[in-house]
């Protein structure tokens, strides 16, 4: 690739270099035939070839790289360097595993019933303390709920709006273009609530946390007893996927803890996997439009390409098919 | 007379994109800068349907940017190819000077060609510095906090500079906005500097991958090289597409999806990928002075390679050291890019010292040395 040259290339500009004298082409070819000579004197010249040959350095590559790669795969770390850590797994938190999300395939949709099944877990659970700033009623519409559903939904809601023809401020109940409610008026009513932590908006969580929705549904799920010795402050709570493995947050999902409306049994799994979904969705509302106009962009500039590779060669096929005729002069004296 | 060479403004464009004679032996290393040219135009045209919604201002510039993501009409598509084209651009700058270094594309007669280029890059990375504080997350704040700050590492008048950049005595809405407004300035001054390059390689035209002359086997650009750059530009538009549409947020940081907040500093601060080889660098020098230094002499050491590369032989194709030498300078800067992305601890520290002193020594040693030697032993070759 870097040059189509073939390995007399180096003889050929050392010649040309030395077109004053002959000696270092001498020296060059002279030195080929040598090394000739040596491969085919020697007794055991099978094995030689089989050292030599291209197959034998293919082989012994991937026999290199693929043993390192199987001990990674095996292991979890590369081989003599897996042992240095910097950061402690405590300190960057425990590594989510990689969970089968439903939209996690190129090709894949959000699964909407999670979407409607997540929302109900985030109102009925997390929205008593975490809000979701960014998302209006509007934008639940065709995705987890008909537009009166919505419309009904942020109705139960009052908003303060106005001033009104008197100058007043009056409430009213919510449309379609409000924004979900925050549970808290300001940070510092927030932070009152909850023993001096702030609990994070979730509009753009799956997003803004390292693992996207494995890490939240790690989180969520992975509440346990601290092991021995780990010593863990007063209001605090033990998650091994939490960096610092201390979170303020305690274990909040248990195993029927809301009543799905399709009748989806609501184990703790369950849930977590709906609300994570439901989550994801708010962080990324474009999710299925993007993989669907993906698509098509792959289509386009796939066939784009293969077509300019055709007009390439075509442009170019008289060029690669030239001939290169060299005539030494004749007379060298002259020269 | 056709009007494309008649006419003065065309006439200089079928000089440089039409008749423009080119060797015919240049490989696909060659095509990257037609791409970056392709990257410029990209990020000026979705930077300027982001700044018809951006709002530069600390309370409102994060909400604008999520205002982009979810309300604006395909504004996500624009902004993430906005991000990624970034990526990419310097993915593609760092391939075009690679090749440079390869085939020795510095020597004379291409000196200038190579310094502007240089330029190009310093600017380069100033934009993009610039572009990543606009989204205002934590990342956003944070880099340019420390980047910032590097300035009062000069003696005397560093602190002041610091507040004059900042406009303030400390990070405030009036950088955001100056940020803003120069992150909207240089990319044409990039143009401009894109430009002054092209003109000073027609002088000599284009080296190729033997490091001799090619006057005598030249082809001109159209169609030859022009249908050969477009294969590589469709192919930049796959690969870019399948990380917009389905990776977006591969190449960033999640710490930048949370709101700015000057009262938390983040478990971890990193720029962007592409800038981790030159903060390994900085971080390497226990001195913050000498760091800062450092960091940009690692930059601006590019200037000296035509005088220390002393062979006589232009490229590494003839030659075997060099070949050697140039892979060996490639993995040392993959080690500081990963490098610059750990916590400055045991061992990550002392590995980055030993690659930041190869990382000089590459121009300062070992490539005059090979030079040398190579010279030496022509010279006692041909008597």
């Amino acid at each position: 690739m870097l040059s189509r040259l073939p390995a007399g290339a180096l003889k050929n500009v050392s010649s040309t270099l030395g077109a004053r004298s002959t000696v270092a082409a001498n020296v060059a070819r002279n030195g080929l035939r040598v090394r000739h000579a040596s491969t085919k004197s020697s007794a055991s010249s099978a094995f030689e070839s089989f050292l030599n040959s291209r197959a034998t350095l293919a082989g012994a590559t991937v026999a290199a790289v693929g043993s390192v790669a199987w001990y990674a795969h095996l292991y979890g770390s590369l081989p003599f360097i897996g042992e240095v850590h910097a950061n402690s797994p405590a300190e960057e938190g425990l590594h989510s595993p990689s969970y089968p999300w439903s939209h996690k395939g190129l090709l894949d949709t959000f699964d909407h019933a999670s979407i409607r099944r997540g929302y109900q877990v985030y109102r009925e659970v997390c929205a008593a303390c975490h809000s979701l700033d960014r998302i209006a009623w509007r934008n639940m519409v065709g995705v987890s709920h008909t537009a009166d559903e919505a419309k009904a939904m942020a109705e139960e809601v009052e908003y303060e709006d106005g001033p009104n023809d008197q100058g007043e401020m009056f409430q009213r109940p919510g449309k379609l273009a409000d924004y979900m409610p925050p549970p808290y008026p300001n940070e510092e009513a927030a932070r009152a609530g909850n023993g001096g932590a702030l609990p994070p908006d979730l509009s753009l969580i799956v997003k803004a946390r390292h693992g996207g929705p494995d890490y939240i549904y790690a989180l969520l799920t992975g509440y346990c007893d601290p092991p021995a010795g780990f010593e863990i402050r007063d209001g605090m709570n033990y998650n091994p996927y939490f960096p610092g493995n201390a979170i303020s947050m305690a274990r909040v999902l248990f195993d029927g803890l809301v009543e799905y409306d399709d009748g989806t049994p609501a184990t703790t799994s369950q849930m977590a996997k709906d609300v994570v979904t439901f989550l994801n969705w708010a962080s990324e509302p474009e999710h299925d439009e993007r993989k669907k106009i993906g698509l098509k962009a792959v289509i386009l500039f796939s066939a784009l390409t293969a077509i300019s590779l055709y007009v390439k060669r075509h442009k170019w096929s008289y060029i690669k098919s030239r001939k290169i005729v060299y005539t030494p002069p004749t007379d060298l004296k002259k020269h | 007379m056709r009007l494309l060479k008649k006419q003065v403004l065309l006439r200089f464009i079928n000089s440089y994109v039409v008749d423009s004679p080119q060797p015919a032996n240049i490989s696909y290393l060659w095509n990257f800068g037609s791409l970056l040219a392709t990257c410029l135009g990209l990020q000026i045209l979705t930077g300027i349907f982001l700044a018809m919604h951006y709002i530069p201002n600390v309370d409102l510039a994060f909400t604008s940017v999520e205002h982009i993501m979810r309300d604006v009409n395909n504004g996500w598509a624009v902004r993430y190819t906005h991000a990624n084209v970034a990526s990419f651009f310097f993915i593609f700058v760092y391939a075009h000077i690679a090749r440079g270094l390869y085939y020795g594309s510095y020597k004379s007669p291409r000196v200038l060609v190579w310094a502007i280029g240089v330029i190009i890059l310093v600017v380069m990375m100033a934009t993009a510095f610039l572009g990543y504080v606009l989204p205002y997350g934590q990342m956003s704040l944070w880099g340019a906090t420390v980047i910032t700050n590097l300035l009062s590492a000069i003696p005397f008048f560093g602190q002041d500079l610091v507040e004059l950049i900042w406009g303030g005595y400390s990070w405030n809405n009036a950088t955001l906005n100056r940020f803003f407004s120069l992150h909207y300035l240089l990319p044409f001054l990039l143009a401009a500097l894109a430009i002054a390059h092209l003109i000073l390689l027609h002088t000599h035209g284009s080296n190729n991958p033997n490091g001799i002359g090619s006057t005598t086997d030249r082809y001109s650009m159209h169609p030859y090289f022009t249908f050969k750059d477009l294969v590589t530009i469709f192919l930049f538009f796959l690969v870019l597409s399948i990380i917009v549409f389905y990776y977006p947020n591969l190449m960033g940081h999640s710490d930048n999806y949370i709101p700015a907040n000057p009262m938390q500093t983040p478990a971890s601060i990193v720029p962007e990928w592409y800038l981790l080889p030159f903060y390994a660098i900085l971080r390497s020098i226990p001195n913050k002075l000498l760091g800062v230094i450092a960091m940009f002499g690692s930059l601006l050491i590019l200037l000296i390679l035509p005088l220390t590369d002393v062979s006589r032989i232009r490229g590494s194709t003839f030659r075997p050291f060099m070949k050697l030498a140039f892979w060996f300078f490639v993995v040392d800067f993959i080690i500081l890019t990963w490098i610059g992305s750990q916590h400055p601890n045991t061992p990550f520290v002392e590995i980055g010292q030993i690659a930041t002193a190869f990382y000089f020594l590459w121009f300062l040693v070992i490539v005059p040395v090979l030079g040398l030697a190579e010279n030496t032993l022509m010279d006692i070759a041909t008597e």
